[in-house]
């Protein structure tokens, strides 16, 4: 077996070296009514090129052009990125607990923290969450921990799945309060719902929201900062950011996001980058790893885990958050991604997103699409769908094209709508035989 | 020959690079940027932002740029790296390429079950497979990493007495704890009862038997515990604890000890985690992204996170959404799929070879515990399972601390031992080399500690200085908490 190199005689030495007969001798303190009496019901062990053929054959979803997001986007990836991150060095490092031999992952998770801060507008970015769902369940937390409230107002704009797992998250702590906004007829959240809510720790709002619409954040920000809480700004696609005023300069407190857009892949949802920024004055209040500069005994700049008094391993049961492991290579390979677009590039790359979506909306309302809501959106729009659309979308599937997410699914008043979008991993050709073939 | 050669650290050319934005140039791309070829469309006033200010660098900048930080690092593949309670065994170069196939990259969530049965196989049967290993029932592959698969078996464990009109707010912890356990009971909700050690270095069944009341949800213990000892009363504890009401989570950071060799189902285990970055060769990646499935017995199966794959009669898989006592969801889509990927590809590779893999990680700890012992207090003299624990008591005397012996193993081209956990053991040294080492290099690593003890005796300062042969030296942490520089000037 290749990865245990024990060789007959080298397990002989060193049971012998121990002072031992057997292996089993080694396992006498596991008690005998806890020992496990047959053996692992497992396949029989495959070698790599059967392994190869095995994963090959169950690999099957990469090849569908999908026109919707819904919290995961296709977007290209240099080369380079999987390249460089694919380095052992950084791959098969743990978390950087001996900063001397760490200063590979430290310093690209210090760049990583400077370069999504510039994205949010918000001067603490932490070294990453799990994905973007835990990252705003996070938030919430936190937010409750800043206000010492609880309290929580929480739009139905926000990503079902993310708002599901804020749920999980809140369902075994007491008194917790949860207000939903609903939409309003500009797909946006209908604020005048948060003046009903007694002392709110936070209000949670995603911008663009599920239906693709930009919220207005800096009203949100003023109406729940009047009712002495936080705004909690959440987005799923970060491109949105490239092109759009950054949740921080709107007057979010605390901003979090998915950030698999940024060089990740889909990976079939995971594994996800949870992105986390927030105001200086609640640095302390952040859950997870922070990177930062320090000087090592001949001063030189060099980077370190700091504020560790936050975290479990310090202050174990008083800890902000349980979190240890959280996305770091994620972290690192969107950084690689960041670093190989560039900030120009990005603004490009934000700006065809924003237009080829614009472009595909034109298309569809051009053939008899509605509007579901009349907010402006960003890259993904919700439509209702004329008579006939639902034969030809299952048509479609035939040559692995996925034309649109229902919406019912989620909300089951909007029936006949369906959530669109798109991004620079099609081309105009393509749009345009979708909107041939859609009816 | 000087002793140098005996071990792998020697000095180098290190390369200076600096942040990225101290580089680059605007107007410079890394990235091809395809050309828009529909109408520019507006955007209604107000909403459009300046965008990121990040820096622009040519592609071959970048590239060098982290391959010189890449040197900077330590890995796996760089060298043993006996971290205890980490698991850092090797990572599989197959699993990455597997990870990375198209089919799965470029995969959307949503897609319809039929266009991913393939990936609904994966989990489908990585369920049943973790399930199988540990003895129990079901399992969950939807928690991000460890500590994420300890909340959700604490929500689980919430839940279950919740179902049941059980008002139980509190949980035994035992003080050989990771942080991470307390951390996750009290996101719950829950308070702890501290759980003292026995003199032995395990728990005690009369300790535990005094805590217990019907305020107790239940005990979450690591086993084999943070000293590297199979807790040997647990069999009676867990039927205690269960007669009495409560539930037993099993803290599964050490399942690489056990694989094949305990049963935690007649263990008397409600509920584990596996981190499959340590158990099941996923690579660490400096900080994640892991995974922390959970199995669970009988008891907590109904609850656990939706939605989950289920295999039809026809033979194919499907989303189940229909779980009306489960939790909820703990990930936005189906947990750290590709993380999982490399996991399942481990498990297909070694099938019921993982067995011998813990009883190999068992025979090297208990190698490396032998050949050090003269040298290095050992608290517990006993057999260890998988990790072994030393302290720095011999060398104390001569104001040699736990963090220099580390620092200096640094030098000598190892990864340091986890040091100063767990907390029970006063300045601990904790090592764990797994069983992907071979003995050449564990006689290497055990050379090295043997260097470090002497030189403490003889050349002391050798210790108090080190590292000197890395890119930094030791780094001011006071510093970096007191004014925190979280983030670098773009300017």
């Amino acid at each position: 077996m290749r990865y245990l190199p024990h060789t007959p005689e080298d397990v002989k030495e060193m049971l012998d070296a121990v002072g031992v007969k057997s292996i089993d001798d080694l396992f006498a303190g596991i008690p005998p009514e806890a020992r496990r009496d047959r053996p692992l019901d497992l396949p029989e062990p495959l070698t790599e090129w059967e392994l190869r053929t095995r994963l090959e054959g169950l690999a099957q979803g990469g090849d569908w052009s999908v026109f919707a997001g819904a919290g995961s986007a296709p977007h290209h990836v240099p080369s380079l990125v999987p390249y460089l991150a694919g380095r052992s060095e950084f791959l098969t490092a743990y978390t950087p607990y001996q900063p001397e031999m760490s200063q590979g992952t430290l310093q690209a998770i210090f760049e990583f923290q400077t370069l999504v801060s510039r994205l949010t507008g918000l001067p603490v970015t932490n070294a990453s969450m799990y994905d973007g769902s835990t990252a705003l369940a996070e938030a919430a937390l936190m937010a409750q921990r800043c206000t010492k409230r609880r309290a929580l107002v929480v739009s139905e704009l926000v990503h079902p799945h993310w708002r599901q797992v804020l749920k999980t998250y809140l369902d075994p702590l007491p008194d917790v309060e949860i207000v939903v906004l609903p939409a309003g007829p500009d797909g946006r959240a209908d604020l005048s719902e948060l003046s009903k809510v007694d002392k709110p720790a936070a209000l949670l709002l995603q911008s663009p929201n599920f239906l693709g619409v930009i919220e207005d954040a800096a009203l949100a920000a003023e109406a729940i900062h009047k009712a002495g809480g936080l705004l909690v700004s959440a987005f799923a696609e970060p491109f949105a950011l490239g092109l759009l005023k950054s949740p921080g300069s709107l007057g979010a407190d605390i901003a979090v996001g998915e950030g698999q857009s940024l060089g990740l892949g889909q990976g079939f949802g995971g594994p996800g980058l949870g992105l986390m920024s927030s105001k200086m004055e609640l640095v302390r209040q952040i859950p997870g790893r922070l990177v930062g500069q320090t000087a090592d005994v001949e001063g030189r700049r060099g980077f370190v885990l700091t504020l560790s008094t936050r975290e479990q391993h310090i202050r174990r049961s008083k800890a902000v958050s349980n979190i240890c492991s959280n996305a770091g290579h994620c972290a690192l390979t969107a950084a690689m991604y960041m670093a190989a677009v560039g900030g120009t590039g990005f603004r490009e790359l934000a700006k065809l997103n924003f237009d080829l979506g614009e472009y595909l909306k034109a298309g569809l309302l051009a053939k008899g699409f509605k509007p579901l809501v009349s907010g402006p959106t960003y890259n993904e729009f919700a439509l209702t769908a004329p008579p006939g659309f639902v034969d030809r979308r299952e048509e479609l599937k035939q040559r692995k094209v996925l034309a649109g997410l229902p919406l019912k699914r989620w909300f089951p008043r909007y029936k006949d709508a369906w959530l669109f979008g798109v991004t620079e991993t099609r081309s105009k050709e393509d749009i345009d035989q979708l909107l041939q073939e859609v009816l | 020959m000087s002793s140098e050669y005996k071990v792998p650290g020697q000095s180098g050319l290190v390369l200076a690079e600096e942040l990225l934005w101290e580089k680059g140039r605007k107007g410079r791309s890394g990235a091809s940027i395809p050309a828009s070829k529909v109408p520019s469309a507006k955007l209604p006033a107000g909403l459009e932002g300046p965008g990121p200010d990040w820096p622009d660098l040519a592609e071959h900048q970048v590239a060098r740029h982290y391959t010189r930080l890449s040197t900077w690092n330590f890995g796996v593949d760089t060298g043993t790296y006996p971290l205890g309670s980490c698991t850092m065994k090797y990572n599989p170069k197959i699993n990455e390429e597997l990870a990375g196939l198209p089919g799965f990259a470029k995969a959307h969530p949503l897609l319809p079950s039929e266009a991913v049965q393939g990936e609904l196989q994966i989990i489908h049967e990585l369920e049943r497979f973790l399930a199988e290993i540990v003895g129990l029932e079901a399992a969950s592959l939807q928690p991000g990493a460890g500590a994420h698969g300890e909340l959700c078996g604490m929500l689980l464990i919430a839940a279950h007495h919740r179902h049941n009109k059980q008002k139980r707010t509190k949980v035994l912890m035992p003080d050989t704890a990771h942080g991470t356990n307390p951390a996750s009971a009290a996101m719950c909700g829950f308070s702890e009862i501290k759980v003292p050690l026995g003199p032995k270095g395990y728990l005690e069944y009369a300790t535990v038997e005094k805590l217990m009341n019907d305020e107790v949800a239940g005990l979450m213990v690591t086993n084999p515990n943070t000293l590297g000892l199979f807790e040997t009363e647990l069999v009676k504890i867990n039927e205690m604890i269960h007669r009495r009401g409560g539930l037993v989570y099993g803290d599964g950071a050490n399942l690489n000890a056990v694989m094949g060799r305990a049963d935690l189902g007649k263990l008397g285990i409600d509920v584990v985690h596996y981190n499959t970055h340590k158990t099941l060769s996923t690579p660490h990646g400096g900080g994640g992204p892991g995974a922390g499935p959970v199995a669970v017995g009988k008891t907590l199966t109904p609850y656990l996170p939706g939605p989950r794959v289920v295999r039809k009669e026809d033979g194919g898989y499907e989303w189940n959404e229909d779980l009306p006592l489960s939790i909820g969801r703990m990930h936005a889509f189906h947990g750290q799929f590709r993380v999982l990927v490399r996991a399942y590809a481990y498990v297909l590779t070694m099938g019921a070879m993982l067995k011998d893999a813990s009883e190999l990680a068992v025979l090297n700890a208990n190698y490396v515990k032998e050949k050090l012992k003269d040298l290095y207090d050992l608290p517990f003299p006993q057999h260890c399972m998988h990790e072994c624990v030393f302290t720095n008591a011999l060398q104390e005397p001569g104001k040699i601390s736990t963090l220099d012996i580390a620092k200096r193993l640094i030098d000598l081209g190892f990864h340091p031992p986890t040091i100063y956990f767990p907390l029970v053991v006063h300045s601990a040294i904790m090592i764990e080399p797994t069983e992907t080492e071979s003995k050449e290099e564990l006689d290497a690593f055990i050379a090295g500690m043997r260097q470090v003890a002497l030189e403490a005796r003889n050349t002391p300062d050798l210790l108090r200085e080190a590292p000197t042969r890395t890119v930094r030296r030791r780094l001011d942490d006071v510093a970096a908490a007191r004014r925190p520089v979280l983030t670098g000037d773009m300017k």
